[in-house]
């Protein structure tokens, strides 16, 4: 009755070409255009170094995307695990003989580039859960053997981000993996007690972390009380975004940045910059083509045929906007500082990277997106 | 397989289900993003515009340009002069403790001042400039100049600082300048509005009077500065305005002369125009440099001057109580004949001394003058004659009249905030305040100018000014006028004055006037009879210039200068009869108990203008001490008199 009809594969460049996901495609593409900008602004209307190599690595990287967009659905499944585990070895590598930079060990030094294993592992723990529950029946997700083993998957490199110490790429590691356990069909229950656990060990959290993050902490909650320390950012972010207004301050006018008020503009507080100078209307688009861009992936995965793809594009769509609500309501006082990129907007290779991996293997999903995966 | 159908079934509802669960989460998320947008961006972008210019924008006041004082002639008596500064901003300096460090060196700052600075610095704001030093000599700018390259942060800059040309000659009437305290922020709203680190305010004198006329509007640069606090340009410059120039009555040349006249003296002089009350001269000796106090004066200088015996910083001729003396003679004849108590032809046999009630009162001369007329009494200050005058006159007849002249009243009201009042004895007063009843020994004091009666010598100056213009009311002015009454305006308005005597003023308009108070009434006539003030102004004239007379050895015979005048020696230690048998000398007696020199005058005589009272204090005889300064001044006076007129009558056109 239900007959499986194979997928052959057997189409041609040009099939494939077309059946690209073109809205998703002009989506990432405007938003590396507009950060283009948005970083000369940051280098104060010259086109410097940070500009420079900024663009160098979109188009590089969004040609690795197109590039890897070919590979068969099939070869995220079947590396699923290695990818995982290469990013796992990593991670550990880095703890042993990472680069340190402002008190935190992150980096290995690639020559060409400095990388960030952490930003891979967003996307390698994401490809690594969906293909653990591809096969998986509804009835054994449930089951302690079942959970232990995604929860060590996850836990592994919460852990090891953290140690570095960077609280805000193991927290986004965190919840895109808890995303995906949750559309796997984990029971809601195991959800509910693990947030009371959760809420109760907080205290005892508090005190394993480092000081400032533990400032950071206080600093959301009373930004005033010490206005140059550690509430500084948030204030001038706050300050910049506010007197932006309905249309913003103008291309290369934003008083708060050339001035150099605005903490880490490149990076973290990219938003800051673009919002004080386009304004309420330039930030709502920019979030407009970002909404378009994670309904994009979520409609994709609806139409993918196989758990794997579908259980990637829905994990990447929300971990795309985890991403970008974590660090639009950061620069927004609505949350605490951590440290978190806008996913192709903000400086940073790695960052920039992994969000095209993750693109690819949506394009892929999208290309085949009849293939069944056994 | 179709379990297993069912199953994955079962998994893609799930997984479809939770998909929307999340994306209405999103949905949820997104619009709290655009809302707290809308909130930042929309409702509170005034708020943040206000914080990004605040972050953006900073002032830098410059200190405003002071007003300067000038004499009647256009003469700067109080100035600004150019001198070089140093200023550092903290803000700007990256190794602050080497760079002051270099500068101590660089321009010998002892540790005191040094210690001083690093205080100072640590009270203001990091932005705000740093006065190292106030007033660099040529030498130090020099020097600052050639090591600049290695003082990163420190500037040499042009300034403006308060000048007095004529150092100590000016100080009692101007007082000085100096940095503003924190009381005088509080104190004045509109010094703290224009202050800035550094400036200088009025502290005494016609400098505190005018501080609000003379402090001026700051300049303000508006710069933009980044995060750093660095300038990164200067965005609207305010020109600042001049406080305004305050033209005084006085005459530099004449208050020169007083100031050389009282050199190493302790006293005052005072000279008025007799028809405009305009004061000429107003000296106060000994003074000081008030250019000590612009920069901050040092321990050794202020010690120098508080502990000076002769009691520098006292303006003594506005603060300084004195008995009149044989001064006071005069206007003790005109209330006399005012109130028909004697007339010019009473006479008193003087026999160098009078008894009443078993005390003993003296004459200054032992031997006695004889048989005196008021006319001569006046001339050769007969004590005696007094006595007995004063005896029947009374001291609340006295009184009324020294009050209508201006004894025991302020002179310049509130321009000179530590002008006092003095005190003219009355049986009233008396009751009041000790407590006991007037005893008539002490009207026989009075009435020579001793006992409880104490004036200040610009009040003896008006009170001579007043009788020397024919007996009329005049308000003594230290500040020049815009409009100038001409001599002869004012001599018209005194004959008008003296037609409309307050007998022949209907009683209506009398009421209306005291009810309405409309002005003070220049020029009025403070005497009953003309023919009274003639006849005492013309016992001065004998006084001074014929035989016998008191000060006849300072008198000129050139009627040009030609001045009346009367002496005054006033006892400050009661003497008793072994002293009186010593007859000592002046130069015999300590320094503190010997007698106080006065003298007033008005001349010149035949047409008189200006009145002149002096006072040396401790300097003996009147007639010795204070009366040839008078000759003097008035030489000087009367040659003054035609460019004062001229600059007078330029003015009207």
């Amino acid at each position: 009755m239900y007959q499986e009809i194979t997928y052959s594969g057997q189409t041609t460049f040009f099939q494939k070409l077309r059946s690209f996901d073109f809205i998703l495609l002009i989506c990432i593409f405007s938003i590396g255009i507009i950060s283009s900008f948005s970083m000369y602004s940051t280098d104060g209307g010259e086109l410097l170094y940070h500009t420079k190599s900024h663009i160098l690595r979109f188009l590089i990287f969004f040609s690795l995307m197109i590039a890897l967009s070919f590979l068969n659905i099939r070869f995220w499944h079947v590396i699923g695990y290695l990818f995982y585990a290469i990013c796992l070895a990593l991670l550990i590598w880095v703890s042993l003989y990472g680069i340190t930079a402002s008190g935190s060990q992150r980096w290995i030094n690639l020559y060409l580039i400095n990388l960030q294993p952490s930003e891979l592992m967003k996307i390698a723990i994401i490809v690594c859960l969906a293909k653990y529950y591809h096969r998986s029946q509804i009835s054994d997700v449930n089951r302690i053997k079942n959970i232990l083993i995604p929860i060590t998957i996850l836990v592994l490199p919460i852990l090891l981000v953290a140690s570095q110490p960077d609280l805000g790429t193991s927290i986004l590691i965190a919840l895109s993996g808890l995303v995906v356990l949750w559309l796997a069909g984990l029971n809601i229950k195991y959800f509910i007690y693990s947030s009371l656990v959760f809420i109760i060990s907080i205290p005892f959290v508090i005190s394993f972390l480092e000081p400032y993050q533990k400032l950071r902490i206080l600093t959301f909650f009373n930004p005033d009380k010490d206005p140059l320390g550690a509430g500084y950012q948030i204030i001038q972010s706050k300050i910049a975004i506010g007197s932006g207004g309905l249309t913003g301050k103008g291309f290369l006018k934003g008083t708060q940045n050339y001035l150099e008020f605005l903490p880490e503009k490149h990076t973290d507080f990219i938003f800051t910059l673009f919002s004080e100078e386009h304004g309420f209307i330039g930030s709502v688009l920019l979030l407009l083509i970002y909404a378009i861009m994670v309904f994009r992936i979520l409609k994709i995965g609806s139409i993918s045929r196989s758990f794997f793809a579908k259980l990637f594009c829905y994990g990447f769509s929300s971990a795309i906007f985890i991403y970008i609500s974590v660090n639009m309501s950061m620069v927004l006082g609505l949350v605490p500082i951590v440290g978190s990129p806008l996913p192709i907007m903000s400086y940073g290779g790695s960052s920039m990277l992994a969000t095209m991996i993750g693109f690819s293997v949506v394009m892929s999903s999208k290309i085949y997106q009849r293939q069944l995966i056994s | 397989m179709i379990s297993g159908g069912d199953l994955g079934f079962k998994k893609l509802h799930t997984i479809n289900r939770r998909m929307f669960i999340i994306s209405a989460a999103k949905a949820v998320v997104f619009a709290g993003i655009v809302a707290r947008l809308f909130s930042l961006q929309i409702n509170e972008n005034k708020k943040y515009l206000t914080l990004s210019d605040k972050n953006r924008l900073r002032e830098w006041r410059l200190p405003p340009v002071r007003g300067e004082f000038l004499d009647y002639f256009g003469n700067i008596i109080a100035g600004n002069l150019k001198v070089y500064q140093l200023h550092v901003v903290p803000e700007q300096v990256e190794n602050f403790k080497y760079l002051m460090i270099r500068l101590k060196e660089i321009l010998q700052l002892d540790d005191d001042k040094f210690s001083k600075i690093i205080k100072k610095k640590n009270t203001q704001k990091p932005w705000e400039t740093l006065i190292i030093s106030e007033n660099l000599s040529w030498d130090q700018f020099s020097k600052i100049n050639f090591y600049l390259h290695e003082l990163v942060g420190a500037k040499p800059v042009l300034s403006l600082a308060r000048n007095y040309p004529y150092k100590e000659v000016f100080t009692h009437v101007l007082g000085y300048v100096s940095q503003a305290s924190s009381n005088d922020l509080i104190n004045n709203e509109i010094i703290k509005r224009s202050h800035v680190p550094g400036l200088k305010v009025g502290k005494v004198g016609l400098e505190k009077t005018f501080e609000n006329d003379l402090i001026g509007v700051n300049g303000v640069q508006r710069y933009e500065v980044n995060a750093y606090g660095k300038r990164i340009n200067e965005l609207d410059h305010e020109k600042g305005q001049k406080g305004k120039n305050i033209k005084l009555t006085v005459d530099a040349e004449i208050q020169k002369l007083s100031n050389e006249l009282l050199a190493e003296r302790s006293g005052s002089i005072n000279i008025m125009d007799i028809y405009t009350g305009e004061i000429i001269a107003m000296h106060s000796s000994p003074s000081f440099d008030p250019n000590l106090f612009v920069y901050g004066i040092s321990q050794e200088e202020w010690k120098l001057i508080t502990e000076n015996p002769l009691k520098p910083l006292i303006n003594k001729s506005i603060s300084g109580l004195y008995s009149p003396g044989s001064t006071i003679k005069p206007l003790v004849a005109l209330s006399a004949l005012e109130n028909d108590v004697i007339s010019p032809n009473f006479k008193v046999r003087c026999k160098g001394k009078m008894e009443m009630y078993g005390q003993t009162y003296h004459c200054w001369k032992e031997k006695g003058h004889g048989v005196m007329s008021l006319r001569n009494a006046i001339k050769q200050s007969c004590d005696v004659y007094f006595y007995e005058t004063s005896r029947k006159l009374g001291v609340d007849r006295l009184n009324s009249t020294a009050s209508k002249f201006g004894l025991g009243n302020t002179v310049l009201k509130s321009v000179l905030i530590d002008e006092k009042k003095g005190l003219f004895p009355s049986t009233k007063w008396k009751k009041n305040n000790l407590g006991t009843g007037w005893v008539l020994g002490e009207t026989l004091l009075t009435g020579i100018g001793q006992g409880y009666i104490q004036i200040t010598p610009l009040q003896l100056c008006l009170m001579t000014a007043q009788l020397a213009n024919g007996g009329f009311k005049i308000y003594p002015k230290i500040e020049a006028d815009k409009k100038q009454e001409t001599y002869k305006s004012i001599k018209y308005k005194m004959a008008q004055n003296l037609l409309n005597k307050e007998e022949n003023i209907s009683p209506i308009k009398k009421v209306g006037e005291k009810l309405f108070k409309i002005g003070e009434k220049k020029y009025t006539p403070l005497f009953r009879n003309p023919e009274n003030v003639k006849f005492v102004l013309e016992a001065m004239f004998g006084s001074t210039n014929e035989i016998m007379g008191t000060s006849y050895s300072s008198r000129i015979e050139d009627t040009k200068y030609q001045f009346a005048g009367k002496t005054g020696t006033v006892q400050i230690k009661k003497i008793t009869e072994s002293e009186r048998e010593l007859d000592l000398k002046t130069s015999q007696i300590p320094y503190e108990d010997r007698d106080h020199a006065l003298y007033i005058a008005f001349g010149p005589y035949k047409n008189p203008r200006y009145a002149v009272s002096i006072i040396v204090e401790h300097g003996g005889a009147g007639s010795a001490t204070a009366a040839p300064l008078a000759k003097k001044l008035f030489k000087l006076i009367v040659d003054r008199h035609e460019l004062r007129e001229k600059i007078k009558n330029q003015k009207l056109t």
